[in-house]
């Protein structure tokens, strides 16, 4: 195709687009509905997987003493749990330790624990490191058989619950995404063959004259990707300035927040040109529905 | 140029046409297509653009077999044959001028010539001055000299004219006719349809007489009428 020619579709489509305004407004809006839930459930999702992912190279698992063990017991456990072939270190931890930790790692508003100092509600605790990340579950599983242990704790545990609970999340928010993809679609595709009927006249003469199927295609498959276009250009304002405003509020909220977000740069730019393709695609795909469907050609 | 043979055409809902039409029309030839109301007139000169295919024969048109000519192929096709209606089908927030160059922008002509090749058309069915009017501005007989013209922009070998002077008085009648025998005169084959006796005995050119979707009667310089 020459340049020209583009040129023309271009202008065309833009025609197209302007002629019944106010369905190209309900297509747009239908796309940026869209594409506002594929963009959150885009950065809350990407974000969990990346935690996920974080955590699951912890090699940590922490074992909780018994209240009630003596003193003897508590080092007959150390070794025992230190003999595991698995284990790289073991590591006391006193409830008072504990305390601290949890107070600083919460920042300001951590303070309201202050007052818990003289009944500390914790255990005291070995903080045991495996060679490798794998070897966790193992070795939890071991040391829970022991005596004088109440509970194990590790990672893993806490990665499969989140990710369980992501599973749920990810299907719900496609099936919702996918219904409204279909809205958009139909939005779409209606508005096009709008334009499609209000053009009957000019598309018989073009018929008629011998202009090729694609020429007489492309003002509507333009017309589709412009709704797309624009529809999403709400959608990744958003997540451009909305993830890079939450990035910094949670910073300075929890500072020493052990989990990392994903860094602002590159991540929005990668979930806008997620969106921006989305668009141009629900877009083709209306107009091609209705180019099929009404064209003919 | 134009040869069918045995040509049979039955629409979707029931209704048959072209009931084993034989028509041979060479280069250069100016016919007039006649009969009754729903003959089949009609049907025989879609099938010369491809507008509608045969149920069955054969068609071939400017040495193109229509049975096996590719949907991708029919606008090579249609570039070589213009197409005049008795209702004109001119685009009405077009102008004049713009509504003849429509015909080449849509088949990608090079801008360069779209220009002069309008003017010079329009020229030649004498609306050189009105150019820049809109359809509506204009009377029957104007609008149908451009879509007169818009037919021949692109030097087709072949024009259809289906009743061109079905919705016009008689006065503008003959000027459509002289206009149609000057392109003629350059070497188009023309086929026209009409029901205007008075045109087919004065300027006599060769008729076919189709009834009932057949031929039922050609004659190289032949005068108005059918078998009843
Ligand atoms: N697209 C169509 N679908 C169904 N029947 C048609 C169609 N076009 C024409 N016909 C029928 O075919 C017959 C021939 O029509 P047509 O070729 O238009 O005749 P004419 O031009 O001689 O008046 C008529 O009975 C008409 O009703
Ligand atoms: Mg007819």
């Amino acid at each position: 195709m020459k340049f020209k020619t583009f040129g023309r579709h271009g202008k065309e489509g833009f025609k197209n687009l302007t002629r019944n305004s106010w369905m190209s407004i309900a297509s747009i809006s239908a796309v940026t509905v869209t594409l506002l839930l594929v963009g959150v459930f885009a950065t809350i999702l990407l974000n969990l997987n990346d935690i996920g992912s974080q955590i699951e190279e912890d090699v940590e698992v922490r074992v909780f003493i018994d209240l009630t063990s003596t003193q003897e017991a508590q080092e007959q456990l150390e070794e025992k749990i230190d003999e595991i072939s698995k284990v790289s270190t073991v590591e006391f931890q006193s409830k008072e330790e504990g305390l601290e930790q949890l107070i600083d790692s919460l920042g300001s508003e951590g303070e309201v624990f202050e007052s818990l100092k003289d009944e500390n509600p914790l255990n005291d605790v070995f903080v045991v490191q495996t060679e490798d990340p794998q070897d966790t579950i193992g070795v939890a599983q071991t040391i829970e058989e022991f005596e004088n242990v109440e509970k194990v704790e590790y990672a893993k545990e806490t990665v499969e619950r989140l990710f369980n609970v992501m599973d749920i999340a990810r299907n719900v928010g496609l099936a919702i995404i996918a219904g409204l993809l279909f809205t958009a679609m139909f939005l779409i595709a209606n508005t096009i063959r709008i334009t499609i009927v209000a053009r009957k006249k000019e598309i018989e003469i073009m018929k008629m004259v011998g202009a090729t199927n694609w020429f007489i295609r492309w003002p509507f498959l333009i017309e589709g990707v412009l709704i797309g276009i624009l529809g999403s250009l709400i959608p990744i304002a958003l997540v451009i300035f909305g993830y890079d405003f939450l990035y910094a509020e949670i910073k300075t909220r929890f500072p020493t927040l052990f989990i990392d977000l994903l860094p602002v740069y590159p991540f929005v730019l990668e979930v806008s040109g997620l969106l921006l393709l989305m668009g141009i695609t629900i877009g083709l795909w209306g107009s091609f529905t209705s180019i099929r469907k009404y064209l003919k050609v | 140029m134009i040869d069918m043979q045995g040509v049979y055409k039955t629409y979707p809902n029931g209704v048959t046409a072209l009931n084993g039409l034989d028509v041979k029309i060479e280069q250069g030839e100016f016919v007039y297509v006649v009969g009754p109301s729903g003959a089949g007139k009609s049907t025989f000169t879609k099938l010369i653009y491809r507008e509608e295919k045969p149920t069955k024969g054969t068609v071939n048109v400017i040495d193109l077999d229509m049975a096996s000519l590719k949907q991708r192929s029919v606008p090579k096709l249609r570039r070589q044959i213009g197409v005049v209606y008795q209702d004109f089908r001119l685009l009405p927030t077009l102008t004049v001028y713009e509504n003849v160059a429509f015909a080449l922008e849509v088949i990608e002509e090079n801008p360069k010539n779209i220009r002069r090749r309008v003017m010079d058309v329009l020229d030649q069915v004498r609306l050189k001055n009105k150019a820049r009017f809109l359809p509506d501005e204009l009377s029957g007989g104007e609008q149908q000299r451009v879509s007169i013209a818009r037919a021949i922009v692109n030097y087709p070998k072949i024009l259809i004219a289906d009743e061109p002077t079905g919705n016009l008085d008689p006065d503008t009648s003959w000027e459509i006719m002289h206009i149609l025998e000057e392109i003629n005169e350059t070497g188009t084959t023309i086929l026209m349809a009409t029901h205007s006796q008075e045109i087919v005995n004065t300027i006599r050119k060769r008729v076919i007489a189709i009834e009932d979707g057949m031929v039922v009667r050609d004659e190289a310089r032949g005068e108005y009428g059918y078998e009843y």
